[in-house]
């Protein structure tokens, strides 16, 4: 009995080691992608933490990154903006992704893992948000429908209800719009593509918009979903849906064109990208090297698409470790340089970032002290 | 008394009324309603029963029709590194679920690790030593109260469990285990006593009279008796705690690479794994993305790893069907 | 028999050869035994304890940081604690509720099929059938629910709403994509279906021969012999299988999570989005973006949730014992 049962203990034991082994298997490697020669000196293992707005971007970058840095190990978990923060804070992870940059007690708090110095922020990740629609006869036709900032308020405040509304098919003459009531699906879980939309609201439609603003949707019209993808799954379900979502979610969905100026703009990366260009800097904040965007969400820039969803990094100008201050620059002068930036547009059509805003970047990211 | 009752018998019955029977005859139409009801229950119970099992049906069916789509080799034995959007890997695949599916077996072994031993003995504890007393009616009622433990509350106990005895934030597979275990071992008490039942008295009392001391009575007699009942008991419950999604998203967390080290880092399951593709719905697809590019890919992999963990399921629950019934104690 | 005799055999012998470790072993033994049970307290006594001890902050900590949190969570929605907690648990019982209606009758009606309609070789089929549906993932059962039925059923929920209407409870316009507490409840009626299913089987199966053969002679219908003689017998034991669905369906998350649009009020509008959540949903939902104060919040309404799965499951417990004496 005894030696039968160490027997099976043995058994049990090589089970678990031949899954040890299996381990490393499995990985979708290239077996053609050899490291290259000129490698960079830039080797060890790098976490970030923060929004999930990021994350293709950030899996895009780091499959950029290591082509030439293959000795980097970098990992990100999209545990969201706060949590990424907090975790940044703590000194755990080497940079922080966040839809919102840092409020004046977290620059303060910053001191204690930035060696003395604070915190900055710069702008990496600047996708457009689409407001997607799922209507038949008018969405699947690949039709857009043009909106004015105060339309938009009101049907995402309950006023306009019908998808025939006289406001609507006034700005939309060519289209037959069915009498559908309106379902607006907005998250349910906190999020900054809701701030972001809620910005541009508050900033364009005036009293239209009567709330303020948070990360949390303010009302209670419709149905909630969670994440981006809940509320992409909920419009696709069901005809006569509206809702937002960043534009690399929102393929093949019908999408608003939202009327700047005197027309209406299609969304696409380069219309964000100008939006961002007619922006300024938000020099209000405290702290040295941050760059903060202070959307401009009236800009009547022709082709211009001023609803965007900035995400920022926010890394140390100087770090207690020499390696890692050399991997920050290095990683996010990639990122906020052309190639990431392409990258990132590539795989999932972000808009780059204008020169005029990248030479800040640029500034900022230069300064980390690197001995 | 017996010889007096027939005398009784027929004296009574002389002195017994005559008793008009066709005043408590039914009439037609009672009888016919009667019938009608008869038949209409009977109609609704048949109807009960293909209005469940229409969801049933749907659900079993779904799962097959669309996870078989994307079920190959090569989601078998890859994992979700190096996936982006829904572009195909080198491989030609689109990522798989080998890491899920280690992470499931290590957990689910490290929760059987923990709950049978435990489990069988406290069983033992129950049938074979407590006897009526106090404590084992006690611990009897709390072991039918703990199989009810919604499955998040065992999540959140292993987190906290963790969070304060190794440190905050922990995050692991065995963490997962201990989650499991503890919506397990209920389910093992509870079908090992049934078993410890059934193993007849005749046998204890024959080995204890042959000196042969308790503990071997209990380990090498009723134990091995018992042992069919346990072995198929235990698989059901491996089956039960195998599909757990909610404690494992809480404390085994998640990685798209293969984690094969049980105490440390996060891991990923095969039900964790179904929701987060789930999660993500769609994948993107950019503009100039190759003809392979699928943007439903997510979906495609939610429902061929929903495939592959029913099957799982179905074929322990089928192992321990067939246990039972092959090495079951023959009963006279 | 054949099977315990053999192993007996070698037995003895070893006993023989050393008794003296035999006793020691057989203390051990009972040691480790008794061990295994009192740990079964131990474990349910230290899952409150943990729960309590993480969920401590909420109770005993900065209240002005909790209430930021829990607005912050909802959105200004609620400010303290019980105001958060008060409308998840509403949610949550409401759900179950409605699920254990749905699913009682019908789950009645199959255990009855089963156990008196069916032919034998037919029964123990349906009563694999059963078994195995209760082990279906329930992952797979929101994944299901919210990608097949929820298209699905929006015709059929519309028109509840537009000709039951005028009942508070179906009070329309049904939301379009249908996800909510009705289409929920009946995905987790689906779910305990089996559960009650199952046990209720047992039970009328076990209904004594004499007392049915008894009806049967009297000239009782099928059915009359049903409600007079396997309904009485089984009523301790179906109430007690529903009490076991109704703790099931309050614990549920996956499902839940994965269907239900959420909201944080009271209300009695079922087939209308955005106006309930459960307990558990909410806590997965909320989880991964929750700081260390959020946790101990969630936490906090988990022992909420184990506190009434808990008493639920006792009261089921209960009934059975007193129906057992």
């Amino acid at each position: 009995m005894r030696s039968n049962l160490a027997r099976r203990a043995l058994a049990a034991l090589c089970g678990v080691a031949l899954i040890a082994v299996a381990a490393a298997c499995g990985d979708n490697t290239d077996p053609s992608d050899r490291p290259v020669s000129n490698a960079s000196s830039i080797s060890g293992g790098f976490a970030g933490a923060g929004a999930s707005s990021q994350q293709t971007a950030v899996e895009a970058w780091i499959a950029g990154y290591q082509k030439t840095n293959p000795k980097a190990k970098i990992s990100y978990n999209p545990s969201g903006s706060g949590a990424g923060v907090v975790t940044f804070l703590t000194g755990a992870t080497v940079w922080a992704g966040s839809d919102k940059p840092l409020d004046a007690k977290q620059v303060e708090e910053s001191k204690q893992v930035c060696a003395g110095s604070t915190a900055f922020d710069v702008p990496v990740y600047i996708s457009p948000i689409a407001i997607v629609f799922n209507l038949r006869g008018i969405s699947d036709e690949d039709h857009h429908i043009n909106m004015d900032a105060t339309t938009i308020a009101k049907v995402f405040n309950g006023k306009i209800t019908r998808w025939n509304d006289a406001a609507l098919a006034k700005q939309n003459p060519d289209l037959d719009l069915p009498d559908l009531p309106i379902t607006v699906v907005h998250r349910s879980d906190k999020s900054g593509t809701t701030l972001n939309l809620l910005e541009y609201l508050k900033a364009t439609a005036g009293k239209d918009w009567p709330y303020a603003l948070s990360e949390n949707w303010p009302n209670d019209v419709g149905q909630g979903a969670k994440g981006t993808s809940g509320v992409i799954s909920t419009i696709d379900q069901a005809d006569g849906t509206i809702g937002y979502a960043d534009l690399s979610q929102a393929g093949g969905m019908g999408t608003v064109a939202v009327k700047v100026g005197d027309s209406y703009t299609e969304i696409s990366a380069d219309a964000a990208s100008k939006a961002v260009a007619d922006s300024t800097l938000d020099e209000t904040v405290p702290g040295a090297n941050r760059v903060v965007l202070d959307i401009n969400h009236k800009t009547t820039v022709e082709g211009a698409y001023p609803i965007v969803l900035v995400s920022y990094d926010i890394a140390c100008p100087v770090y207690k470790d020499a390696d890692t201050a050399r991997f920050a620059q290095s990683w996010l002068g990639y990122i906020t340089g052309k190639s990431g930036q392409d990258q990132a547009e590539h795989a999932t059509g972000s808009a780059p970032l204008p020169d005029n805003i990248a030479q800040y970047v640029r500034a900022s990211v230069d300064a980390i002290e690197v001995k | 008394m017996d010889e007096t009752t027939p005398k009784h018998t027929p004296a009574t019955a002389d002195t017994a009324p005559v008793i008009d029977f066709d005043k408590f005859k039914p009439t037609r139409s009672y009888t016919a309603a009667r019938k009608r009801k008869d038949i209409a229950m009977r109609a609704l119970i048949i109807l009960a029963f293909v209005i469940a099992l229409i969801p049933l049906v749907s659900v079993l069916w779904t799962t097959l029709a669309r996870g078989i789509r994307r079920l190959n080799w090569d989601f078998l034995s890859h994992n979700m590194t190096n996936v982006i959007g829904g572009n195909p890997t080198p491989s030609g695949g689109y990522g798989g679920i080998l890491h899920a599916v280690i992470g499931t077996l290590e957990i689910t072994l490290g929760a059987m690790l923990i709950s049978i031993p435990i489990g069988v003995m406290c069983a033992v504890y129950l049938i074979e030593y407590a006897g009526a007393s106090k404590l084992a009616h006690t611990i009897h009622l709390l072991v039918d109260v703990m199989s009810g433990i919604p499955s998040i509350v065992a999540g959140l106990f292993a987190y906290s469990m963790f969070a304060i005895l190794v440190g905050p934030g922990t995050l692991n597979g065995f963490e997962g285990s201990v989650a499991l275990s503890l919506l397990m071992i209920p389910t093992v008490v509870k079908t090992t006593e049934e078993m410890l039942k059934i193993v007849p008295n005749d046998l204890r009392e024959a080995s204890l009279a042959l000196g042969v001391t308790k503990q071997r009575t209990i380990t090498k007699v009723v134990l091995r008796t018992a042992l069919s009942g346990i072995v198929s008991g235990s698989i059901l419950a491996i089956a039960r705690v195998i599909g757990e999604t909610a404690p494992l998203l809480i404390t085994a967390g998640y990685i798209v690479s293969t984690n094969a080290n049980l105490f440390s880092g996060e891991m990923t399951t095969l039900p964790v794994y179904v929701y987060q593709e789930y999660s993500k719905y769609r994948a993107n697809c950019p503009a100039d993305a190759s003809s392979g590019c699928v943007t439903t890919i997510p979906m495609e992999r939610a429902w061929s790893a929903a495939l592959v963990l029913i099957v799982i399921v179905l074929i322990l629950n089928l192992i321990g069907r067939i246990v039972a019934k092959v090495f079951a104690p023959k009963k006279k | 028999m054949s099977t315990a005799s053999k192993p007996s055999a070698p037995t003895r012998a070893s006993s023989l050869t050393q008794p003296v470790n035999g006793q020691k072993a057989d203390r051990v033994f009972r040691g480790i035994a008794t061990a295994c049970g009192i740990l079964i307290l131990v474990a349910l006594a230290a899952v409150a304890l943990f729960l309590l001890f993480r969920a401590w902050p909420l109770i005993g900590g900065d209240q002005q940081a909790n209430s930021a949190v829990i607005e912050n969570f909802t959105g200004g929605k609620a400010k303290n604690f019980w105001g958060y907690v008060g409308p998840l648990l509403f949610g949550t019982v409401l759900v179950a509720a409605i699920a254990l209606v749905l699913a009682f009758f019908v789950s009645i009606g199959i255990a009855l099929f089963i156990s008196h309609y069916a032919p034998k070789r037919l029964a123990a089929v349906l009563s694999y059938i059963v078994d195995i549906l209760a082990a279906i993932p329930s992952v797979i059962y929101g994944l299901w629910g919210g990608l097949v039925l929820v298209p699905a059923i929006y015709p059929f929920w519309n028109w509840v709403a537009e000709y039951l209407g005028w009942i508070p409870l179906f009070a329309g316009p049904a939301a379009n994509p249908p996800r909510t507490v009705a289409t929920v409840a009946l995905v987790l009626a689906i779910m305990i279906l089996p559960i009650i299913t199952s046990i209720a089987r047992d039970i009328f199966l076990q209904t004594p021969k004499l007392l049915e053969e008894a009806a049967l002679g009297l000239g009782a219908t099928k059915w009359e012999m049903i409600r007079l003689s396997v309904l009485p017998f089984g009523k301790s034991g179906v109430i007690s299988a529903s009490m076991l669905g109704l703790g099931r369906a309050l614990g549920e998350t996956m499902a839940v999570l994965m269907i239900l649009s959420p909201g944080l009020t009271y209300s009695f509008r079922l087939l209308q989005a955005s106006q309930d959540q459960t307990i558990a949903a909410n806590i997965a939902a909320q989880y991964p973006e929750a700081d260390s104060i959020g946790v101990s919040v969630l936490i906090g309404t988990g022992l909420v949730l184990f506190v009434i799965t808990f008493l639920v499951n006792l009261l089921a417990r209960r009934i059975t014992e007193k129906a057992g004496k």
